[in-house]
């Protein structure tokens, strides 16, 4: 035990010390605009590189190359700990409880985006700018971060980069070195973030909106700096930029960077999953704005439409601004978007759920299941985009799947048996765990996670947690094989 | 440097291994297992490419487009060549190194260069253990014997013993010792770690110690580390296959040579091709046979069959039963550790003997020569220094000036045909082959730094 942790935590420390760097972006907005929270952000900083600094000295000697399963124990330890350290301003500053504080962190760093908060348009900027700020940072991963500016963190091949990226085939690299590729990856969604600011300042935001908004969308967080989201603008402009770079953003920042490297966009059409996302988001929005002027939500269908568009959107790949309270619409309506947000997100993209790979794959498999009925000699490999799908890789994405819905319904039965009413329960987990934010009944989106329990709290905590590191990573860390010697 | 390698068998794994440990490295292995390349992804941080190794597309695929060098060794000589020659053709890749086994090629000079098969370099594994085979038989007592400067100059691996005049003494007594001879100590491993060798260091009983000195030096220094071993006449060899059959046929014109082996018509086809040799048809593990052809009067016996455990087993059996001096090919480095403080007197690492000549391609600077030592812990260079005093750090400067990164000595100079024993006054000219050993490779690229300030000029 002694000797998996220490090593382990003498890396930790230095992500701690990194992270309070981080720090220094709301500490200087603060100084800035002279906020009340300046304090808060001076002292967690210092707290954190002092803390770091001192685990790093204590762990010194016990520096050692990573192996597979301190990799998995630091992915783990950093998505524990770091919402803590994240949380700590907001619980100094703010006057909300332990439990909230890192709940509001961890939805954060997880991208999820639910909030227990309200009242966000009073809030300090510094404070704001916090919680978008740690969206986006969470959003192409800590760690990975981590390897891309920390060659010496001595994390040698690829484990600590499979224990973070979402996706079932984690193998295929940009570039022969995983530093690089990090870099790569966070340079495209680096990219992509200024490309959105601009869009949103030119179509009508403030800058700092703009930018804030911009870290949601492509990271797919779902935090906005209103209690209304982005209903608050009622802009069509802004609705289609974010409405366009959300969807970028559920796509493989690999395929993007291919695209960008080879200059076209032939790159999108060899993804499969790109296009089963673009094809089950069109024909949805199309498919429920018909549906909400059929039932009359909307007096005609160019509102529908549009209404439809950025909520559907929004949902199904998890990022969570909203513009109407959908929860209103007929049930088939909110319940449609949150199955959608299981299954849409692409592996590599900042979303949560399922991802689209696996989706196509389980659908391929139950295909080939259902041929080999009529055909019992059939032979026939899996293909997705035309690449050959190993069996090995199909047993584990449904290993994957029967974990993450087990998962998923345990928590609804905790909830329910805490006395959560079922709607609640239900939404409230399943938009945790997929990384979407807002759920339905007392969490919808004109409300918050602030009328939960502490215990329900920590429950959605636990679920975000689950959802963005897929499972397996914190779930390893339950069995006895891991600890055993 | 962009590296791809062909082909994950022992060599090209270790030369994975070797090369993505150095950070300006990027690595691509390139094999037809796809087994082999998961493992090796989940060890080094390289990036794996599953296909044939001469295909354009696989090569594509790696990314050939923009790579500096192309190291081919897979099982088969015909598409390393082919591999190399597709890389030439279609992307101009700069330097391309083949593995190639078969002497029928690779005595044909004509055969590699621009306008024919485009290989830069061919490495023959075989040829290079051999040749370090042969190098140790002859220096009895040598743990490892490695060549600079074409030979002039040598880098010699020796275990101190009770015995020798110098053992017990300090390290500048040398010269008073053996004044018609110059050596520079380079390293003292004690107990497994290295100890910065000085003047006032004291040799001591079972320390493992590298020295560098011209050819000639070489025995009158090593008989001042241990007492001098009549050169070995009798040589038995267990293994007829490759290597085996190309040691026999390098030391029977002056060594009584006895090779065994197993297979009857690869012995057969053996004693067809070498003259003096007597070929021996049988288990080189079988007690009565070793017993029949007088084992115990044997100076050397060298273990060089494809099964590491078949030659480890062979090699105690015959220290047993009375061989002098018994070495071992042995693949598996934590093998080789576990021997040699065994029954076991030297451990021959092919991939370790190989991939030294791998590394003088991929250095930066003019470095002609690069043995892996301790395992690939440490190593031995030779750099070629150019310029002049201006452009470069080293260059008109004494070697005491010269700032040397931790662990690293200057052991030897070579000028033209001369060899020069670093001493602290000797003055670096141009074109100087410098001879520098580091106990820790990991300074390795602080080393290149030093000898590139002259860039422009190489």
């Amino acid at each position: 035990m002694k000797e998996t942790l220490l090593p382990v935590a003498h890396v930790f420390a230095m992500v701690m010390m990194v992270f309070a760097v981080t720090m220094l972006a709301p500490l200087v907005t603060a100084v800035w605009g002279l906020d009340p929270a300046l304090w808060s952000f001076v002292i967690s900083a210092l707290a954190t590189f002092v803390l770091g600094a001192l685990l790093w000295l204590t762990t010194r000697r016990f520096k050692r190359e990573l192996k597979t399963r301190d990799g998995l124990m630091l992915v783990a330890l950093t998505w524990v700990a770091l919402p803590a350290v994240a949380g700590f301003p907001l619980w100094h500053y703010l006057p909300i409880n332990f439990t909230d504080a890192y709940f509001e962190a961890t939805s954060g760093l997880t991208t999820t985006g639910g909030t227990v908060l309200s009242g966000l348009e009073f809030l300090p900027r510094s404070i704001n700018l916090w919680r978008h700020l740690l969206s986006w940072l969470g959003g192409m991963g800590i760690i990975v971060l981590a390897v891309a500016i920390l060659p010496m963190l001595g994390v040698g091949g690829m484990q600590i980069y499979r224990a973070e990226m979402p996706g079932p085939m984690k193998d295929s690299k940009l570039t022969p070195r995983i530093g690089q590729t990090a870099k790569l990856l966070w340079t495209v969604y680096a990219g992509l973030t200024l490309a959105c600011v601009m869009c949103l300042k030119a179509a009508g935001m403030n800058w700092f909106d703009a930018v804030c908004h911009g870290f949601s969308a492509l990271s797919l967080g779902g935090f906005s700096t209103y209690d209304a989201s982005i209903g608050h603008f009622n802009s069509l402009p802004i609705e289609l930029v974010l409405t366009v770079f959300q969807v970028l953003a559920a796509i493989n920042f690999a395929t993007h960077y291919l695209a960008w490297s080879q200059r076209g966009v032939r790159a999108y059409f060899k993804d499969a999953e790109a296009q089963a996302i673009l094809g089950v988001l069109l024909v949805s929005c199309i498919g429920l704005a018909v549906f909400l002027t059929i039932t009359g939500s909307y007096p005609d269908f160019p509102t529908a439409l549009r209404h439809a568009t950025f909520n559907v959107v929004s949902i199904a790949v998890d990022s969570g601004l909203h513009t109407q309270d959908y929860s209103r619409w007929p049930t088939f309506a909110p319940m449609w978007m949150i199955f959608l947000s299981c299954i849409v997100a692409s592996s590599g993209s900042t979303g949560g759920g399922i991802k689209m790979i696996r989706t196509l794959v389980l659908s391929k498999q139950a295909n080939r299941e259902l041929n080999q009925l009529v055909h019992p000699n059939m032979v026939r490999p899996l293909k997705v985009g035309g690449s050959i799908i190993a069996n090995r890789v199909v047993f584990a994405v449904l290993a994957f799947v029967f974990l993450y819905f087990m998962s998923m319904v345990m928590l609804i039965f905790v909830q329910l048996a805490s006395g959560l009413d079922f709607l609640t329960a239900l939404s409230a987990i399943i938009a945790c765990i997929n990384n979407a934010g807002p759920g339905l009944g007392l969490v919808g989106p004109s409300s918050n996670y602030g009328v939960l329990t502490d215990f329900q709290t920590w429950v959605c905590s636990a679920a975000m947690l689950l959802g963005r590191l897929e499972v397996f990573t914190i779930l390893v860390l339950f069995t006895p094989t891991f600890w055993r010697k | 440097m962009k590296i791809i390698i062909l082909g994950a068998g022992q060599v090209g794994r270790t030369a994975a291994y070797h090369l993505s440990r150095e950070e300006a490295n990027d690595v691509t292995v390139v094999d037809s297992n796809e087994e082999v390349l998961r493992d090796l992804q989940d060890r080094l941080d390289i990036r794996t490419v599953n296909g044939n190794a001469a295909s354009p597309r696989i090569l594509e695929a790696a990314g050939i487009a923009g790579t500096d060098v192309l190291v081919a060794l897979t099982n088969s000589d015909e598409v390393n060549m082919l591999a190399c020659h597709i890389a030439w053709t279609l992307y101009r890749t700069p330097k391309k190194i083949a593995r190639v086994r078969s002497a029928d090629y690779t005595e044909r000079e004509r055969l590699f260069g621009e306008n024919a098969i485009a290989v830069d370099v061919w490495v023959s594994p075989e040829q290079l253990v051999t040749e370090y085979v042969a190098r140790l038989i002859r220096y009895p007592g040598a743990l490892q014997v490695l060549d600079f400067a074409d030979g002039r100059v040598r880098l010699v691996g020796i275990r101190a013993l009770q015995g020798g005049p110098l053992v017990g003494q300090a390290l500048s007594t040398l010269r008073e010792h053996v004044p018609s001879a110059d050596a520079r100590v380079a390293a003292i491993y004690r107990a497994g770690k290295s100890i910065k060798p000085e003047g006032t260091t004291i040799v001591e009983d079972g320390d493992e110690v590298f020295f560098l000195a011209a050819r000639k030096d070489i025995r009158v220094v090593m008989k001042e580390l241990r007492r001098e071993e009549a050169p070995a006449r009798r040589v038995v060899i267990a293994g007829g296959g490759n290597i085996g059959f190309r040691l026999a046929s390098e030391l029977e014109d002056k060594n009584q040579v006895k090779l065994i082996e197993r297979d009857g018509r690869r012995a057969r086809r053996v004693s067809e091709l070498l003259k003096s040799t007597t070929v021996l048809h049988g288990d080189a593990a079988d007690e009565e046979l070793l017993l029949e052809e007088n084992i115990d009067s044997a100076d050397v016996f060298a273990a060089l069959t494809n099964s590491e455990e078949a030659n480890i087993l062979s090699a105690m059996l015959a220290k047993r039963l009375g061989a002098h001096k018994v070495m071992a090919l042995i693949n598996k480095p934590s093998y080789a550790e576990l021997i040699e403080s065994g029954s076991i007197d030297v451990a021959i690492s092919p991939q370790i003997v190989t991939i030294g000549s791998l590394l003088a391609h991929v250095r930066r600077g003019d470095v002609v020569r690069v043995h892996s030592l301790r395992r690939g812990a440490a190593e031995a260079l030779e750099v070629v220094v150019h310029g002049d005093a201006d452009s470069s750090k080293v260059i008109g400067r004494r070697i005491e000036d010269i700032v040397l990164p931790q662990g690293t000595t200057l052991g030897a100079v070579v000028r033209g045909e001369d060899v020069i024993i670093a001493h602290h006054d000797t003055t670096v000219q141009p074109d100087d082959h410098l001879i520098l050993f580091l106990t820790d490779r990991r300074h390795v690229e602080a080393v290149e730094k030093l000898f590139q300030g002259s860039a422009s000029f190489l």
